[in-house]
């Protein structure tokens, strides 16, 4: 049989080369859009999100690496941005700073835990210390326990910029977002990416060329659990509550459904996945229970058809390499 | 009665008890996961959602059908298991030539389903679960009270993981289903049908599970979030003892039931977390695990 060969032509292949940075901007105008036809509130809630299911899948997508406990980064980090700003005064700024530095030295020392298994025990570990921080926050006295640390304060952003206007903080969370999203888009097409790529493809063929990749490992690890505890902490500031919600298990599992979903190891994925699940928390929240039998659904038939995620598929039709 | 360490032994022993009577569920459980993980190279997060559905599965027994405990501590492992055989017919046979973690996924998404069906018909409250008549009450040991029913556990889950142990590690058929673990393409080659003895090995585990559920139904109340409660401990225990041997999962399932009783006496504010602290030391000391194998 002959062999279909798809003759692109010279303006399709250059499309083509440029689908990212295409893709870049239809998100950009959509996020600036968005709040006049949408609640802002839910937007920014998404946006937050979206930066923590792509800050998992730097780890998932990029090093092969599954951490089923992302809700100690994201929630530890929610707890300490909330309190500094509310207990200690601290400006916006610096809360959402001191709640992803809580989120790095936690990713360091989980982390450097974690490496030192591979594959499926790697996955428990990470879920068993989560589990453990959860425990801690329950029975910590200044995580408020049931009730979480409630009316946290937004506050004046650098001293003049009042958070209580809705605008202001959409921006705000919008440029966090941006800022995120381009460092995990520089991370995995740095060197550094390349070689964590490589690690993720086969780890054994990447030592004997010399790589220390336990220290590739612990690094991306530390970025991710970095990036997603700036998503916490800003979600913190936004709604201004931290809760038990934040660090328990099914955060955990719902970050990697946003990403599962939205397609692993895709750039724009898991930003598409947290959308995708928000908007359907939202309207299938009257059904209660149901959502959680919902999700596990999806999580079943993802696995079983569906294993690239809606941007892998789209990419894979289109036939682009990377989305 | 005496006091050790100012604490008196009433206190201390029936602390003990508990935490061998949690240990005995670590146990029969990360025993089932690592009998399944060797087969099915599969890491079965559903396990503690079989576990509870074996727990619920007694209760309803005895409330809609009039199902004696004994008669439960029969049927519903079949039940379960038969429910196991269909999830690998099913669903799992289709993950085998995938990355692992897809398994671990899947299994998940199966514990979510399961979970979220029951605290939709049935809530999240607990629900007690009657002690059968033959062992009510207790004895009088002088240093403590032993109630029969804990005793029966204690017992009765040391047998099931011994003969466990004895039927995959003495037996013919388990020198089969171990050769199979090791390379399935030549036992396969042998005549044996593979296949099914890992759709056999993925319902006994969830027998297994459903076996602990029956056994806790008396213990802890019946709810739908028993199971994920229990899983991420046992999760723990199996990173601690290591997948690679039977009876080191045994032993690690109940002696850090043991310890988790002991901490509860002496500093009660660590008794959730110090299983998850001894994994960090183990992994700290000994990364492949107490009794590990294999990395």
């Amino acid at each position: 049989m002959e062999r279909v060969v798809d003759p692109l032509t010279e303006s399709e292949s250059t499309l083509r080369a440029q689908s990212g940075r295409i893709a870049f901007a239809i998100m950009v105008a959509a996020l600036i859009v968005a709040p006049f036809m949408t609640y802002p509130l839910f937007l920014m809630q998404a946006m937050c999100f979206a930066l923590f299911a792509c800050a998992f899948n730097l780890l998932i997508g990029y090093v092969g690496l599954l951490s089923f406990g992302h809700a100690l980064y994201f929630g530890w980090a929610s707890y300490l941005s909330a309190y500094s700003a509310k207990a200690w005064g601290l400006p916006p700024a610096l809360a959402i700073l001191t709640g992803t530095a809580t989120a790095a030295v936690c990713g360091l020392v989980a982390g450097a835990l974690a490496i030192r298994r591979q594959g499926i025990y790697f996955a428990m570990i990470t879920l068993a210390l989560a589990q453990m921080m959860y425990f801690f926050a329950v029975q910590a006295q200044f995580t408020g326990g049931e009730d979480g640390i409630q009316a946290v304060p937004r506050g004046k952003l650098f001293g003049f910029v009042n958070l209580q206007n809705e605008a202001a903080m959409y921006i705000v969370v919008l440029v966090i977002f941006l800022a995120g999203f381009l460092l995990i888009y520089r991370i995995i097409h740095s060197p550094f990416g390349e070689v964590l790529k490589a690690i993720r493809e086969n780890e054994t063929r990447a030592i004997s060329l010399g790589y220390k990749t336990e220290r590739y490992k612990l690094l991306a690890f530390v970025l991710s659990a970095t990036l997603a505890g700036l998503a916490g902490a800003t979600k913190a500031i936004v709604l201004q509550l931290a809760s038990l919600t934040d660090v328990n298990w099914p955060m955990s599992g719902e970050v990697v459904l946003m990403t599962l979903v939205g397609g692993l190891g895709t750039i724009f994925g898991p930003v598409v996945g947290a959308f995708v699940i928000l908007v359907m928390q939202y309207k299938l929240a009257p059904l209660g229970e149901w959502v959680l039998v919902i999700q596990g659904a999806i999580f079943v038939a993802c696995v079983l058809l569906f294993r690239r995620g809606i941007i892998g598929e789209l990419a894979n039709r289109l036939r682009i390499r990377e989305l | 009665m005496f006091e050790i360490f100012g604490i008196p032994s009433t206190a201390l022993f029936g602390q003990l008890l508990i935490g061998l009577i949690n240990g005995s569920f670590y146990a029969l459980l990360s025993l089932g996961l690592a009998v399944i993980f060797g087969m099915l190279n599969i890491i079965n997060f559903a396990h503690g959602a079989l576990y509870m559905l074996g727990a619920f599965t007694a209760f309803l027994l005895l409330h809609y059908a009039g199902v004696d405990y004994w008669w439960a501590l029969v049927i519903v492992p079949i039940v379960v298991g038969i429910v196991g055989v269909v999830i690998e017919r099913l669903l799992l046979q289709w993950l085998y030539k995938l990355d692992h973690l897809y398994g671990l996924l899947l299994t998940f998404g199966l514990a979510l389903i399961i979970e979220g069906m029951f605290r939709n018909f049935f809530g999240a409250s607990g629900r007690p679960y009657q002690i059968p008549e033959l062992l009510r009450g207790g004895q009088n040991l002088g240093f403590m009270f032993l109630p029969n029913y804990r005793a029966w556990v204690v017992f009765f889950s040391a047998v099931v993981c011994f003969s466990t142990w004895f039927l995959i590690e003495r037996t013919s058929l388990g020198a089969t289903l171990r050769a199979a673990t090791e390379n399935p393409t030549l036992v396969r080659a042998f005549g044996i049908n593979v296949p099914r003895m890992i759709m056999l090995t993925y319902g006994f585990g969830a027998a297994l599970a459903a076996l602990a559920g029956v056994m806790a139904a008396p213990i802890y109340n019946v709810s739908p979030q028993m199971g994920s409660d229990i899983i991420i401990v046992v999760f723990a225990v199996v990173v601690i003892g290591g997948m690679g041997s039977i009876l080191g999962a045994v032993l690690t399932g109940f002696g850090l039931g043991i310890i988790e009783g002991l901490t509860k006496v002496f500093f009660p504010e660590a008794s959730n977390t110090v299983v998850f602290v001894i994994m960090a030391i183990v992994l700290l000391v000994k990364p492949a695990g107490l009794f590990g194998r294999r990395g």
